[in-house]
This record gives structure tokens, C-alpha cells and sequence, in this order.
């Protein structure tokens, strides 16, 4: 489990029955939030959430331009997602579909925004997925990474004891 | 998913959005059918019906008050669905402590030059 930092957690909240909205501050300029999405070797560097490690981060910042990162865990699972840009504009708002590639018929929206206030950014995700059940589906999948990231942690304890 | 076990039975107890709003009203504190159908503009039997369902998964509990049927919020049954958030939130909070790292690392970067 991770600590709470200086900044803050991510705050997860379910504005709407087809909803997600993920929300976190940090203590850095906006446009480096935006830098750190729309780099690919930066995007490897903290995409992966310590629960593997980034095999894919392929982006095309246009309008219109694809993009796709990838990930493998420790147990060989690997998790894909990919999609399109469908706005940009830079260091404020980005606008991207996004499929989880073993659920193709699923397509969300996924509106990025950076706000300031007092030197601080504060940025929201929010999901718009097609239906109740794609989002119930999505967050799902969030507590089976969860139930991984519990395995992982034993697996540390149990090294230890070595 | 299928309607086997009671974690199942709240989650789909909880999907109907009346059924929410009538778990708001009662977090607040116990309320008759009368009181909620008020709080929500909503017709008693259908308040009834929806309490129904809330009950039967344990979601609300019912007590006896003179001739007074009074509901109140079961917070322990609502864990499940809480823990189901959570695994998505840690999911989320890990990576972006990741890329709160990477943030630090650009801004050191940017300030030196």
C-alpha cells in the first residue's frame, strides 16, 4: 500500500453511474504534468503503478493520432490500452479515447484537466464510459490489481524471513 | 455478474440511483417512509419498494417505534462496495505517486538551468 505523500492521494470518486473521476495535486508547474503525458520515456517511468513494468508507451500528440501503452506484471499478465487524441491543448487540457484491449467493443472519453491554484496544479481524469457496466467492469480490474499488489507485498514479507 | 452472493446482491441493490439517494437521506440519520418520501418527492409505495430491496441485502434495517416503521443506513454492509473503490483508488494512487517522482525529478531539472 502506498503512503500518503505531500502532496496528496488520488481521490476517486463516481460523479455519474458512468463515471469516473480521479483527482490529484501536485507541487509542480502544470505544463510539466502535461510533459510527463505526453512523453513516452517518461510516461515508462510511472505508468506502470509498481505493478510491472511498461513494455509499450507509443504516442502521436495530434488531433486525430493514436497512442498506446502497454504493461506486464511480475506473473506475466500483460494489461493494454490504447486509443486516439481527440484534443489538445497544451498544458491544460487533453482529450483521448481509450479501450482496454480485452474489452475492444468498450471505447471511453477521457478528459484530462490542469488547473493552478496558489503554484500548485491540480488535475482531474474524468472517465466517460459507455455504459454502467464498462465502468463497473473498469473499476473491477482496479481491485484485482489490488488483490496483486497484496500478493507482491507477501511475497516481500516472506523474502525477508529468508 | 451473477446474483449469488450478498456483496453481489448490494452492489446491484445500489445501482438503481433512488435507491442511492434513499441511502443518502438515511446516512443523515433514521427516517420513516413518510419522511422519505417528502425528502425525495417520491410516491410512499415506491419508497416502500425500494426499502424492500435495500433491506433484503442488509443495506437497511428496520425498527419498530409505536405504530412508527423506522429505516436506518446498515454502514458495515456498504464495506464491500467501499472496498471495491479502494482497489481501483490504490491502483490510481500508485501510479500517480510514480509520476509525482518523475514530476520532481523535471522540476529539480528545470530549476538548475
Amino acid at each position: 500500500m502506498t503512503a500518503p505523500t505531500s502532496s496528496g492521494a488520488a481521490v476517486v470518486t463516481l460523479p455519474t453511474d458512468t463515471q469516473i473521476l480521479i483527482t490529484r495535486e501536485f507541487a509542480v508547474p502544470r505544463h510539466l504534468v502535461f510533459r510527463a503525458w505526453t512523453t513516452p520515456e517518461l510516461v515508462r517511468r510511472w505508468w506502470h503503478a509498481d505493478r510491472g513494468e511498461v513494455t509499450a508507451a507509443e504516442i502521436d500528440l495530434r488531433v486525430g493520432g493514436r497512442w498506446r501503452f502497454a504493461m506486464v506484471t511480475p506473473s506475466g499478465f500483460e494489461v493494454a490500452f490504447s486509443g486516439e487524441y481527440r484534443e489538445i491543448v497544451p498544458d491544460e487540457r487533453l482529450v483521448w479515447t481509450e479501450t482496454y484491449e480485452r474489452m475492444p467493443d468498450a471505447e471511453t472519453v477521457q478528459t484530462m484537466t490542469l488547473t493552478v491554484t496558489g503554484g500548485r496544479t491540480t488535475m482531474t481524469i474524468l472517465a466517460e464510459h459507455p455504459s454502467r457496466q464498462v465502468r463497473d467492469a473498469v473499476l473491477e480490474s482496479g481491485m484485482e490489481a489490488g488483490l496483486q499488489d497484496a500478493l507482491r507485498l507477501l511475497e516481500r514479507a516472506a523474502e525477508t524471513l529468508r | 455478474m451473477a446474483r449469488a452472493a450478498t456483496t453481489t446482491d448490494a452492489f446491484n441493490a445500489i445501482a438503481e440511483s433512488r435507491r442511492r439517494q434513499i441511502l443518502d437521506v438515511l446516512a443523515a440519520g433514521e427516517r420513516d417512509v413518510t419522511e422519505l418520501g417528502t425528502a425525495l418527492d417520491l410516491p410512499q409505495p415506491l419508497v416502500s419498494k425500494h426499502l424492500r430491496v435495500l433491506r433484503e441485502v442488509g443495506l437497511v434495517e428496520v425498527r419498530e417505534d409505536g405504530r412508527h416503521r423506522r429505516y436506518r443506513l446498515n454502514a458495515a454492509s456498504l464495506k464491500p462496495v467501499s472496498d471495491w473503490l479502494r482497489g481501483y483508488e490504490r491502483l490510481w494512487s500508485a501510479r500517480l505517486d510514480r509520476l509525482e517522482n518523475v514530476l520532481e525529478e523535471l522540476r529539480e531539472t528545470e530549476q538548475g538551468k
